[in-house]
């Protein structure tokens, strides 16, 4: 990979970013997404990476790319006239949900609308029962007058979504092929392909979705695969996928569903690449930016990945207000507290932050545009964390008396003057942090204690000490290139595909060797789809199976040596299900039976070796360039903080706490608890004083 | 302490009793707790004040929980509580209501003190007795008792507990796995709680329960202050079990406090679906809450100023020994109940009536005659529709008051010989208006070849449908047959022969406002999406047939967004 030029590319919400990767030296650069023709943007980045490193396009030898885009037509929902085919009886599936209210206590709550109406959903006679048997044959004829009564209606694309279709799919492939051979040109999309889940909402949203989503995508992607070769960069292009590894561009625009995520995904990669270079086995990244913040675990360098999550939440990033996606997804929190959070006081008098935003516009009170409710950044300001003259490099001038009047009003009810409001507000968000990794860390039978901290983002360094404190995690990094991680993850993902299956088996009925058969299928199909991207590296195979106690209705994921995958033994299943189950919940159940839901093979080129890390000089003072009052909430009070500009610091300068190591795009708060050392690699390492 | 430390306190309890719950929805066995969120949890200071609650899918599980572990403390005796204990109930009077709820109680130690509580609850499949139902006439039919006793002391499991509730249930293993569930979900509770203590350098939770019962008792009481002082009555009939009841209620504001009483309620029903009075307080005092403080947490000082009253042995204060199994039914009536009332006091604030309680049924499965197979038994949580909403539509197939979910019908089959044939809206079935009921849904249950079941219902808004507000439109009643077409009852147990099926229609809820006010965008649209037949179209809102038929059309050339 040493002399390979690869460009990894991200489109978020707002910004593009670009990273060009020459050797070891890095270019990166931000434009602003082009909604129209997102490719612009990515031809406009690449033309100014390739110009700084002086390369020309054509020899950028790959292209890694992650994008919202699939994210944002479903909240936007901006995709295609899709059709939905379903068993008869359940035609309202993705519309009833799970017949509840997210929100229990409000009169006037309204549900999201599914992603289909109800004029566009369709019911064919057919039935699979619970262990895959027919008991409604499907009769070719009637599906063959359905695709006549579609034909004019012009959809672009279809969804086909059976029950129990995950155990046998027959009934669905007949389906498809009647309509590939009457409705040529329209795209389908099969629910025992896309999502072969247990679960009827979560695999017909997951399949509705991927079918809504197809057309946008696999014209995007085609659009921009044209358009590199225009401008002469010919290089196959990769895409980034919501598990944190890379596809195919054929199979992005098959499984588009997929990409969902991606960007959230390459900053966990990113993540998981610096705690390579450190030898972390135990990672909390931790990403905060304008609207919301990010946490995921990382263990053994591996980011922690679920089979389910939910997009588009419409009602204060609540639970159950979105959709659920049932695909693999490196599993995260996402909660709205980011540095445009607002907040205000309640009825009980309680200081409340987030999830309503302030964007960039009007922006925090500090921005001077307007804004006159306190946000997270205001309360950054009047801590001391941030220089009003110094903010996004002097671009923006903060207005200290603008927040400092949104905070008095804030505090006002509480009898609190500016300083302390900003230390409630403060702490109120870095709480709400501090929880949901918490709560995150004990849904994974994971203490943090023992974990470190790797943290970026625009946010991220302003509030990653205290939430540090907070958590008793005692060492923190902050990685150069924070600002496109994402970026910089793909660059460092490896191929993969994970496929899955929905198999039950009881321990007590454990049959050999259909699970050997079963693996090795799958084994096939998951490399198959990596072979498309990587012609002759190693692949290796991941096998995980979801496991419980028979009756129970969640499944704790349990991995497998290849040996005892390929020579299964239910005793050696359930002595592996028995210690993960006891780390989780404290206590195995005496007498059960086990049984084995879904089973998963990702199979995976090797991530990217970590560039060694070369040991750290001796230790020497950092050149400060000043001091500045700094509120510590860990202590209550202001101390006096040391100014430290990053871009001076040598490998083995060490800074004090309490200090600000300040760069253009953000800055380092260094608690008084704590002390920070440069690394050679550039990173910042923050860790606890021994007091 | 300063404020922003308890602050966080606060928000750390909080959270706590989240992750409490999420503890207990992942080890649960039963599908009640698993896919359905009956559940909750709570965290108490020594005294026994609830300081903190999960919102989880049962808000009749509100108060009931604000009570229960006063009633634990009496029992067990201050001088009997060590480190290391669990207690254990599902009494129906001084837990939540019926047995099949099961009520665990943990006292928290720190540092050796004792300084407060963990208590959660879960409805369990079943408890023994005659099977989850309303066909019982005492509570001594409904299933095993388990009076307020330690499941384990100072660490050392109850066995012959055990061995008595494993003797007297039919799924022995799923209920001792969920009593184990509910003791772990104390514990890390528990543990957190130990974590914040330490953190903050507490010795007990005296100073943050304070400020939490302070500021809380202060924002409710405001809130009631800002409410017209006035008294109204309000009422509403329903199915009952053999004969209807009136449910009827007299709400009282007061500056300090709110009171429902329901003398001139109906007396007690001869089966189960008879309400402790714990269970109508919850009711009531969520409505109430939703209506008037929707944002302030439960906890001992937010719920204080809800006063409810019922005479004894009227249906909402059903005392020992009445049966109470499906105590459901008529608790989740409770909520339109009062809001007949407070829309006398409070006018365009609260919806029309809805379908009200959840529309559950329970099969107990087993072989047909010279048939080998299983038998099981399968709990499935519904809903019909919700009342319309001063400016807004009904939810479709949505439950109110309760929050639970329903179990995703893959996972349904997956517990037993049952088949879900059908579960889809039911179109017409919201009441019509200026802002329509949401839709009930249509339902068919059966078992596979060679099964035969007990289908227990248990329905009400058979003859009593959700009436409308404003002069809105009802919903459509319940209907419940085979189909065969022999007719069945809303409730109590029936049985179902091989081959035959269960054909339901869910209710629908009522309509807010004329139908004539409606906006013809919004009939329009709930035409095309089949929310409303081309009838009811021409019928309730005034379309003339040849605009309707010329929408439908537009519908099968595939023209509609």
């Amino acid at each position: 990979m040493q002399n390979h030029i690869r460009l990894g590319v991200d489109i978020g919400g707002t910004f593009t970013d670009v990273v060009l990767e020459v050797g070891k030296d890095q270019f990166s650069t931000k434009v602003l997404t082009t909604y129209a023709a997102p490719e612009n943007a990515i031809i406009e980045g690449m033309h100014q990476v390739c110009s700084k490193a002086g390369v020309a396009l054509d020899a950028v030898s790959q292209i890694i790319h992650g994008t919202t885009l699939a994210t944002n037509a479903l909240i936007e929902r901006r995709g295609a006239k899709t059709a939905l085919i379903t068993t008869q009886g359940f035609r309202d599936v993705i519309e009833m949900r799970t017949e509840s209210r997210f929100e229990q206590y409000d009169l006037n709550l309204t549900l999201p609308e599914p992603l289909l109406p109800r004029q566009h959903r369709f019911t064919l006679s057919e039935r699979m029962d619970a262990q895959g048997n027919v008991l409604i044959p499907l009769d070719r004829a009637e599906v063959e007058a359905l695709a006549d009564q579609l034909a004019p209606m012009g959809f672009e694309s279809i969804a086909v979504g059976l029950i129990h279709a995950y155990l046998n799919d027959a009934h669905e492939q007949m389906i498809r092929d009647v309509l590939v051979e009457k409705l040529p040109g329209v795209m389908v999309s099969i629910s025992s392909e896309v999502s072969p889940q247990m679960r009827e909402y979560e695999r017909f949203n997951t399949t509705v979705a991927n079918a809504y989503i197809k057309p946008l995508m696999k014209s995007y992607l085609g659009r921009l695969k044209g358009r590199l070769a225009e401008e002469g960069a010919v290089c196959p292009i990769f895409l980034m996928h919501s598990g944190g590894g890379i596809i195919s561009l054929e199979s992005a625009a098959e499984f588009p569903v997929r990409l969902v995520e991606s960007g959230p995904a390459g900053g966990a990669v990113f993540a998981a690449n610096i705690a390579a270079r450190y030898g972390l086995n135990k990672v909390l990244s931790f990403d905060m930016g304008g609207t919301t913040a990010k946490i995921c675990l990382i263990k053994d360098q591996t980011p922690k990945t679920a089979r389910v999550f939910e997009v588009a939440r419409t009602y204060r990033f609540k639970k159950g207000s979105g959709m659920p996606i049932s695909i693999p997804v490196i599993d995260m929190v996402e909660i709205g507290a980011g540095g445009g959070s607002l907040a205000h006081v309640d009825a009980m008098r309680q200081i409340r932050v987030g999830p309503e935003s302030a964007g960039s516009e009007p922006g925090p009170a500090c921005y001077g545009r307007g804004g006159s409710r306190p946000a997270v950044t205001d309360a950054d300001l009047t801590l001391g964390k941030l220089d009003p003259d110094n903010f996004a490099g002097g671009s923006i001038k903060l207005h200290s008396d603008a927040s400092n009047a949104a905070l008095n009003e804030l505090g006002a009810p509480l009898d609190m003057d500016a300083l302390t409001a900003a230390y409630g507000l403060a702490e109120v968000v870095d709480e709400n942090m501090a929880n949901a990794a918490r709560v995150h860390a004990v849904e994974n039978g994971e203490d943090l204690v023992d974990y470190t901290m790797i943290a970026f983002g625009g946010a991220a360094p302003l509030h990653a000490g205290r939430l540090c404190e907070k958590l008793g995690v005692k060492r923190l990094l902050v990685p150069t290139g924070a600002g496109v991680g994402s970026a910089i993850g793909f660059l460092r993902a490896p191929f993969s595909f994970e496929a899955t299956r929905s198999v039950y088996m009881k321990l007590s009925d454990f049959a050999p060797v259909t699970v050997k058969t079963l693996l090795s299928d799958m084994e096939t199909e998951a490399t198959g789809f990596v072979r498309t991207c990587d012609a002759t590296a190693p692949i290796h195979s991941e096998f995980k199976v979801y496991m419980r106690y028979t009756g129970q209705g969640w499944e704790i994921p349990i991995s497998l040596t290849a040996d005892q995958a390929m020579n299964p033994d239910p005793a050696t299943f359930q002595a592996l299900f028995e210690a993960e189950y006891e780390a989780l919940f404290g206590r195995t159940v005496a007498g059960m039976d086990i049984e084995i839901t879904v089973w998963a093979v990702n199979a995976t080129t090797d991530a990217a070796v970590a560039d060694a890390l070369t040991a750290t000089p001796d230790e020497s003072n950092a050149a400060v360039s000043g001091e500045r009052d700094l509120f510590d909430p860990a202590l209550g009070k202001v101390a006096k903080a040391a100014v430290v500009l990053r871009d001076s610091l040598v490998p083995g300068a060490v800074v004090q706490g309490p200090a600000l190591i300040t760069e253009d795009e953000t800055t380092i708060v260094v608690p008084t608890s704590r002390s920070a050392i440069a690394r050679p690699d550039g990173t910042i390492d923050i860790t606890e004083v021994q007091s | 302490m300063s404020n922003v430390a308890y602050q966080v306190m606060w928000n750390r309890l909080i959270s706590i009793v989240e992750e409490q719950a999420q503890a207990l929805v992942r080890t649960a066995f039963s599908t009640s707790v698993r896919e359905a969120g009956d559940l909750s949890a709570g965290v108490y200071n020594a005294e026994g004040q609830m300081l903190a609650q999960a919102v989880t899918g049962t808000p009749g599980h509100v108060n009931a929980m604000a009570d229960a572990v006063a009633h634990f403390i009496r029992r067990i005796g201050r001088e009997n509580i060590f480190e290391g204990d669990v207690y254990i109930t599902n009494d129906p009077w001084e837990g939540t209501g019926h047995l099949h709820d099961v009520t665990v109680v943990t006292p928290s130690f720190h540092n050796g003190n004792h300084v407060g509580f963990f208590a959660c609850t879960a409805h369990v499949v079943d408890i023994g007795g005659r099977g989850f139902g309303a066909d019982a006439a005492s509570v001594y039919e409904e299933g095993i008792y388990i009076p307020i006793m330690k499941f384990v002391e100072r660490g050392t499991v109850d066995e012959t507990l055990i061995r008595i509730v494993r003797g007297n249930v039919r799924e022995p293993d799923q209920l001792v796995g969920d009593m184990y569930a509910l003791a772990t979900c104390n514990e890390i509770g528990q543990r957190r709680l130990a974590e914040m203590m330490d953190e903050f350098d507490l010795s007990d939770l005296g100073g943050i329960g304070d400020f939490i019962l302070d500021n809380s008792r202060r924002a409710t009481l405001e809130r009631i202050a800002g409410l017209p002082q006035a008294s109204a009555d309000g009422g509403m009939t329903i199915d009952g079990f053999d004969a209807p009841i009136d449910l009827r209620v007299k709400l009282t504001i007061e500056k300090d406090r709110m009171i429902c009483d329901f003398a001139g309620t109906s007396g007690l029903d001869k089966k189960g679906i008879n309400v402790p009075l714990v269970y109508t307080k919850a009711y009531a005092c969520y409505a109430l809450k939703c209506a008037i403080a929707p944002e302030i947490p439960n906890n001992a000082a937010s719920l204080a100023p809800f006063e409810v009253t019922a005479p004894v042995n009227s249906i909402v204060n059903a005392v020992h020994p009445a049966p109470v199994a499906l105590r459901h039914i008529i608790g989740h009536m409770i909520p339109d109940t009062v809001y007949d009332a407070l829309d006398k006091i409070l006018p365009a604030t609260v919806p029309a009536e809805g379908a009200g309680c959840l529309c559950n049924f329970q099969v107990s499965l087993r072989p047909a005659p010279g048939h080998n197979g299983t038998r099981s038994e399968v709990l499935t949580f519904n809903s019909g529709g919700a009342g319309a909403r001063p400016t807004v539509d009904g939810l479709n197939a949505t439950a109110f008051p309760s929050g639970v979910m329903t179990m995703p019908i893959e996972a349904t089959e997956h517990t037993g010989p049952v088949i879900i044939w059908r579960k889809e809206l039911r179109p017409d079935s919201g009441g019509a208006g200026q802002y329509r009921g949401g839709l009930g849904q249509y339902m068919e249950v059966g078992a596979t070849d060679g099964h035969e079941f007990d289908f227990s219902a248990m329905f009400d808004r058979v003859d009593h449908p959700a009436r409308g507000r404003q002069g809105g439109a009802s919903g459509a009643p319940t209907t419940i047959a085979r189909d065969d077409g022999t007719p069945m009852q809303g409730k109590g147990k029936q049985f179902v022969a091989d081959g035959t099926r269960v054909v339901l229609g869910l209710p629908g809820g009522a309509g807010y406002g004329p139908a004539t006010a409606r906006d013809p965008e919004l009939v329009k649209r709930d035409l095309i999406r089949g929310y409303i037949s081309a009838a009811s179209a021409i019928k309730d809102y005034g379309f003339d047939p040849q605009t309707v038929t010329d929408i439908l059309e537009t519908v099968a050339r595939g023209e509609t967004a």
